[in-house]
C-alpha cells in the first residue's frame, strides 16, 4: 500500500474512532442537565450555563481529532 | 475550487513582517471594536439611546453571570475588562469572517520564490489562523497567573504549584504546572478547531450546491462562532476564579457552585 492510501484510510479511521466518546459524553451531559432542569426548573439558567460549559470541554476532545486529521490531510 | 491550506497565506510583506489574510481582517477587527468604543464614549448620557442601551443591557447579563462565579460584585466589576474583551474580539472575527467577501475576493499570493502567480484570499476569518488563536490563549493563561499573583501574592501562588510538603504535593503541583501549559494548548486548539473546520464545511458545501443548502450552514457557524466566543471567556472566568481562590478546586466543583448559589 502506498502512502497516499494510507494516509486516505488514517484520515476516516481518525475521525470515525475519535468522535465516539466525545458523542457520548455530549449526550450525557444533556441528559443530565435536562433531568436537572426538569426536577427544578428555577435554576434553570445556571444548569444550562453549567451543561454549555461541559460541552464545550467534551467537544474540544472531537476538535482535537479534527486538527490531527486535518494536519495529516494538508500538511 | 479555492485551496484550503492550514496556514494563513500572505498577501503582503513589509520586510520582515509579513501580511497574512487573517491578519488583516482581525486589524479590521480592531478597527471596528475601537471605533464602536470611542463613538460610544463621546455619546454617553444618563438617558441611553438605543445602541448604549443595549450595551448596557449586555453588561449587566455579562456582571451577573460573573457574579455567580466569582461570589461578588467588586470582584467581577474587576476582572470585567478582561473577560468582555476576549468575548467581543472572538465574537467579532467569527462573525466578521462569515461575512460574503470573505474567501472569495482574491489578490496575487506575495509568492517569494515560485514564478507561476497564485490567487488567494484577500479576506479570512482569523480564528482560522493557529497564530491568533494561539496568542489569545497565552494571553489569557497569563492574565490568569497574573491575576492569582494580584490576588494571593507571589509566594502563595507559586506555593500552589511548587509544594514539597510531601511527595504526593509536590507531583499534584508539578501537574497544576503541566496543565497550565495543556490549558494553552486546549484553548488554541478549541477555537482554531471549530473556526477552521468551519469554513472548511462552507467552502465544500459552496462548492457542491451553492444556492439554498448553504444558508442552515451559516446559521450553524453564527451560532458557533457566538458559542466558542463565549466558552472562550467563561473558560477564562473559571481558571480566573480557581486561581483567586485560597485552596484547590477542580473546574467541576466552580461550576457546581454557582449551580448551587
Amino acid at each position: 500500500m502506498d502512502l497516499e492510501s494510507v494516509k486516505f484510510i488514517a484520515i476516516a479511521i481518525i475521525m470515525g474512532i475519535g468522535t465516539i466518546a466525545p458523542a457520548l459524553a455530549i449526550g450525557m451531559i444533556a441528559s443530565k442537565s435536562a433531568d436537572a432542569i426538569g426536577r427544578n426548573p428555577e435554576a434553570s439558567s445556571k444548569v444550562q450555563t453549567a451543561m454549555i460549559l461541559g460541552s464545550a470541554f467534551a467537544e474540544a476532545i472531537a476538535i482535537y481529532a479534527l486538527v490531527v486529521s486535518l494536519i495529516i490531510k494538508f500538511v | 475550487m479555492t485551496e484550503i491550506s492550514i496556514k494563513a497565506e500572505p498577501i503582503l510583506s513589509l520586510g520582515y513582517f509579513i501580511v497574512t489574510n487573517s491578519y488583516l481582517l482581525s486589524l479590521v477587527t480592531f478597527i471596528v471594536l475601537i471605533s464602536l468604543a470611542l463613538s460610544l464614549r463621546s455619546k454617553l448620557s444618563l438617558i441611553p439611546g438605543k445602541i448604549q442601551g443595549i450595551f448596557e443591557l449586555l453588561t449587566e447579563q455579562l456582571l451577573s453571570l460573573m457574579d455567580g462565579l466569582l461570589g461578588e460584585r467588586k470582584r467581577s466589576e474587576k476582572y470585567f475588562p478582561v473577560i468582555a474583551t476576549v468575548f467581543l474580539f472572538i465574537l467579532l472575527s467569527n462573525w466578521l469572517g462569515l461575512l460574503p467577501g470573505v474567501g472569495s475576493i482574491l489578490i496575487k499570493e506575495a509568492a517569494q520564490h515560485s514564478e507561476e502567480i497564485k490567487y488567494v484570499p484577500l479576506f479570512r476569518a482569523p480564528g482560522a489562523d493557529l497564530n491568533f488563536t494561539l496568542a489569545l490563549a497565552i494571553a489569557a493563561v497569563l492574565f490568569v497567573q497574573i491575576f492569582g499573583v494580584m490576588a494571593l501574592g507571589i509566594k502563595k501562588h507559586l506555593g500552589k504549584f511548587l509544594n514539597f510538603k510531601n511527595p504526593i504535593y509536590t507531583f499534584v503541583g508539578f501537574l497544576e504546572l503541566v496543565s497550565e501549559f495543556v490549558k494553552i494548548i486546549s484553548f488554541s486548539f478549541r477555537l482554531f478547531g471549530n473556526v477552521f473546520a468551519g469554513e472548511v464545511l462552507l467552502s465544500i458545501i459552496g462548492f457542491l450546491v451553492p444556492y439554498l443548502v448553504p444558508l442552515p450552514f451559516l446559521f450553524l457557524e453564527t451560532f458557533v462562532g457566538f458559542i466558542q466566543a463565549f466558552i472562550f471567556s467563561m473558560l477564562t472566568l473559571v481558571f480566573i476564579a480557581m486561581s483567586v481562590n485560597e485552596h484547590e478546586e477542580e473546574p467541576a466543583d466552580v461550576l457546581l457552585s454557582k449551580a448551587r448559589s
